[in-house]
């Protein structure tokens, strides 16, 4: 087990070199606006030039990207060039803010879409046709479109929840919960609409397996043979499209933080992105990669309890 | 499942079932509205410089948040006095050029390295496979934000790099097909004759991905609009491109001053989306035809029952009676196929009866009948079947419960699938003997252990913790046995309980059912094609062909005077061969009965 998650990290690490490396050195052909960029439209190119000495953006592009992944590996990401912030405090503030609706969002679809999709699987008839209804409709409208509507209707006209703005949790739940209502449900809607279709298709093809049928001649209750045997063998494929769903949701908050002007990762990545704030770019980066590595780790440590035959411990 | 059998198909009937398929779709309402819907509003988006007055950025002092239908301004103007009706127009270009960009990158890139993926082993695939698992697990929207130096915004840009991290998806289609085509007999019949990999992949691998790609593609089309949306309401990009995302946006900030001025953007983005979604799904159905649909458990459709009430003859010397049972399946064309043509069997306790005949003859259909574990969509029609002179037909699944497992057991013919890998083979048996008797965990564990020694496992303790993968089929096929005789039943249902097995392990089992049915006392119904097997343990046989009994009798007499022409060409057949048979026949039936 230990020697399994060491390795996995390690791939981990070779990922997160490749991603920030070449998206450092695409990143690279812009430095030059980058400079001029902080230093306004009507800097001359000597000045453009002297602060990229300053930088040290005139340097080639691996001894720059070598100077600053050996800072990181010493655990320091730099400062923004614009606010002088500390780049992982900035990061990890408002990947919080993102991370704590995705997770919300997340749970809350897993329990309705294993709810949905077994049901639809095993009670077939109008409770399949309804879930599959349900799930349709999440998936013909864009997240853009219905966090809008949700926010037209609840927010604007019946001001029953914010419209905008965030509360941290720490300062005062009940505001917090109020303020992520709204793009919770616009993720969990989405996020339902995906994950029961699979749940439903996994647990059809489950139920449909022989070894159901043995366990219905040995005089076992349907609830034990769905809930304990179909689910059980259903939950590793599920598993696989949880954690793309996570990625999916967390793509999804970037652009629904902003119609309820949440400071999240989202308006973070996309402000430092517009004014080219390098190093808090690659810090955007490498967070992410670890996200979506310690994610990937974690599906397949799970996915080896559930599975006995992928078990590596 | 569905790209298994295309492969098998020939190019001639791939052509039928194309057309046939295209037909499908033309009459279905839902493809040919979202399609017309989708058509209507790329003319209007290509004749939007004909249509509009005003160019998409023109703007105008007099046209800020102008009302609808203003002159010259059919929805009104925005905040910076720029017609909408023309933005809205032109908004269409912006997300169909997206479309095209998104989809057309990643079916390109999908499609060759899906072929190149399929068609080389090893470590060109492992590699190329890494890649893509790369591409699909990073957050894509983010990476576009972050590389926004780089693309200026330009959602041309954008959508390319958009297209490389859709195309994971066509990879993997492609990537199956293909390395399922390879491992084709005609691919290496055309490498002898010739052909260069090239157009092999192309004859043979292009028709069969055509289908789930197209599909695909429509659901990728609506990704791509939906991001660029997406990204142009975030603010990336020029504020000169037109798009239904930046319409949003700025309608959005001026909600209270025209609440209106969003909507309409929200809801030409809304109609295409979900235009696409649906078209995509229409397609799904007319390429790839029925998906296997949701059953409940144990709910089979038993129309009449058969006389065995009003005779009232309750035979107490017959443990199982079935009389003229008929049975179908529901066809697509609406012709029930009937499986079961009217057929009897009489078993008397402690007796074994082999039912015989050759593969989809019905034999399996009617034990499952007999446990009542008949597929959902199974009709029974008429026919009665009754156990001890009780009837089961009609029983309610809670009912039948309490019958089966105590009763009746079931023996499976392929131990492996029957066996639920999740769960130790020990826990397994425990779950069916405390359902079966209700004895505590403990006990049920001590009476599992015992049942485990007595169909000759060694080292049962060890065995009762492994799980089915790591046991072999003999070993599973006995663990099965276990749990079927775990409650002394009156009638055991074995379906071919040796084929799956090697022929040395065949005969222990064999033996081991004729010391345990001698032991207990149980009647078996074994249903076989071999009729070594009939010989070796049968009382009575009985031959099955198409859905009925064509001759039954004592083992002796049948094999020595058989009647039916039928009984008489399966032991000529018997004789002149050995008894072992390759599995390859009933592969081929279902193929054709799936068809």
């Amino acid at each position: 087990m230990i020697p399994y998650i060491l390795r996995r990290l390690a791939t981990g690490v070779i990922l997160a070199v490749l991603v920030t490396l070449i998206t450092f050195w695409l990143l690279s052909f812009s430095f030059s606006g980058v400079a001029s960029n902080i230093l306004g439209p009507a800097s001359s190119a000597e000045a453009v030039d002297a602060l990229m000495d300053k930088l040290g953006l005139n340097r080639p592009v691996l001894v720059q990207y070598f100077d600053w992944f050996s800072a990181v590996l010493r655990g320091d990401f730099g400062v923004s060039y614009f606010t002088s912030e500390s780049v992982s405090k900035a990061v990890t503030t408002r990947l919080g803010v993102t991370l704590s609706i995705v997770l919300v969002a997340l749970v809350l679809s897993v329990i309705v879409s294993v709810f949905l999709g077994v049901l639809a699987a095993s009670r077939a008839g109008a409770v399949d046709r309804i879930a599959q209804g349900t799930s349709l409709i999440g998936n013909l409208f864009p997240n853009l479109l219905i966090a809008i509507g949700l926010v037209v209707v609840f927010a604007l006209n019946l001001r029953w929840l914010p419209a905008t703005g965030f509360t941290p949790f720490s300062e005062d739940p009940r505001r917090w919960a109020a303020s992520v209502t709204i793009p919770v449900i616009v993720l969990v809607i989405n996020g339902v609409a995906n994950m029961s279709a699979q749940i439903r298709g996994t647990m059809i093809g489950e139920l449909q397996k022989d070894y159901v049928r043995t366990l219905r001649t040995r005089g076992i209750s349907a609830r034990s043979i769905v809930y304990r045997h179909a689910l059980r063998n259903a939950a590793a494929p599920a598993l696989v499209v949880l954690s793309l769903e996570f990625i999916a949701m967390f793509g999804g908050a970037l652009i629904i933080e902003n119609v309820f002007a949440l400071p999240g990762f989202g308006s973070f990545a996309f402000n430092s992105s517009l004014q080219g704030d390098i190093p808090v770019i690659m810090g955007v980066t490498i967070f992410s990669v670890m996200l979506v590595v310690s994610v990937n780790l974690l599906t397949d440590v799970i996915n080896g309890w559930l599975n006995p035959k992928a078990r590596l411990f | 499942m569905s790209t298994e059998v295309a492969v098998l198909e020939t190019d001639a009937i791939d052509a039928v079932s194309q057309r046939s398929s295209f037909r499908r779709l033309v009459r279905d309402p839902q493809a040919v509205i979202t399609t017309a819907l989708l058509l209507i509003l790329i003319l209007l988006g290509l004749l939007a410089p004909f249509i509009t007055q005003h160019g998409p950025n023109e703007s105008s002092l007099d046209a800020v948040n102008a009302e609808i239908g203003s002159p010259g301004y059919l929805l009104g103007g925005d905040q910076s006095g720029r017609d909408s009706f023309s933005r809205l127009l032109y908004s269409i270009n912006t997300g169909a050029i997206s479309a095209l960009i998104g989809t057309g990158v990643a079916c390109f890139v999908g499609l060759t390295f899906g072929l190149i993926g399929g068609y080389f082993g090893g470590r060109v695939r492992t590699t190329i496979e890494w890649i893509f698992n790369l591409i699909m697990t990073f957050p894509g929207l983010l990476l576009l934000i972050v590389l926004m130096p780089l693309t200026k915004g330009d959602f041309r840009i954008t959508m390319l790099i958009f297209g490389v991290l859709l195309s994971p998806s066509i990879y993997r289609i492609v990537r199956n097909v293909t390395a399922g085509v390879k491992n084709e007999l005609y691919v290496d019949a055309a490498k002898v004759a010739g052909l260069s990999t090239a157009r092999i992949l192309g004859r043979h691998v292009m028709p069969v991905v055509r289908g789930p790609v197209i599909i695909s593609a429509a659901f990728l089309m609506g990704a791509a609009v939906n991001l660029q949306s997406g990204l142009a309401f975030l603010g990336v990009g020029s504020t000169e491109v037109p798009s239904f995302g930046s319409m949003i946006a700025t309608g959005f900030l001026n909600f209270y001053v025209d609440p209106l001025q969003f909507l309409w953007p929200a809801l030409l983005l809304g109609v295409i989306t979900a235009s696409l979604v649906l078209l995509g799904n229409s397609l799904r159905d007319a390429l790839e035809g029925a998906r296997p649909k949701a059953a409940k458990l144990g709910s089979i459709k038993v129309l009449a029952r058969g006389a065995a009430h009003s005779e009232a003859k309750r035979d107490a010397s017959h443990l199982l009676q079935v009389k003229d049972l008929k049975m179908e399946y529901p066809t697509p064309s609406g012709k029930p196929k009937e499986v079961l043509k009217g057929v009897s069997l009489e078993l008397k306790a402690g007796e074994t009866l082999g039912l015989v005949g050759e593969s989809g003859s019905g034999k399996t259909q009617s034990a499952f009948s007999v446990l009542g574990v008949l597929p959902a969509e199974a009709i029974i029609t008429s026919g009665s079947v009754l156990l001890e002179g009780r009837e089961l037909l009609g029983l309610r699944e809670r009912e039948l419960r309490g019958i089966r497992g105590k009763e009746i057991a079931y023996i499976p013919q392929e131990p492996m699938s029957n066996l639920d890998p999740s769960f130790t083979v020990g826990s397994q048996l425990v779950e069916g003997i405390r359902t079966a008797t209700g004895l505590s965990r403990s006990a049920a564990k001590m009476r599992a252990l015992e049942l485990m020694e007595r169909v000759g496992i060694p080292n049962t303790g060890r065995t009762f913790d492994l799980y089915p993968h790591q046991i072999s089929g003999g070993m599973a096929q006995r663990i099965l046995i276990a749990g079927a005789v775990a409650s002394n039943p009156r009638l055991l249902i074995a379906d071919e309980p040796t084929t799956a097995l090697d022929v040395t392990i065949q005969a222990e089992i064999l033996d081991l059912l004729r010391d345990l049915q001698q032991e207990m006392g149980m009647a078996i119904l074994l249903v076989t094609h071999n009729f070594g097997v009939v010989a070796d343990i049968c009382d009575r046989i009985a031959v099955m062909r198409e859905g009925l009994i064509v001759e039954e009798g004592d083992v002796l007499d049948v094999f020595q005077h058989p009647q039916h022409p039928y009984t008489q060409k399966l032991l000529n057949s018997i004789l002149d061969e050995s008894n072992l048979r390759e599995d390859l026949a009933p592969l081929v039936a279902t193929g054709k009965e799936q068809k």
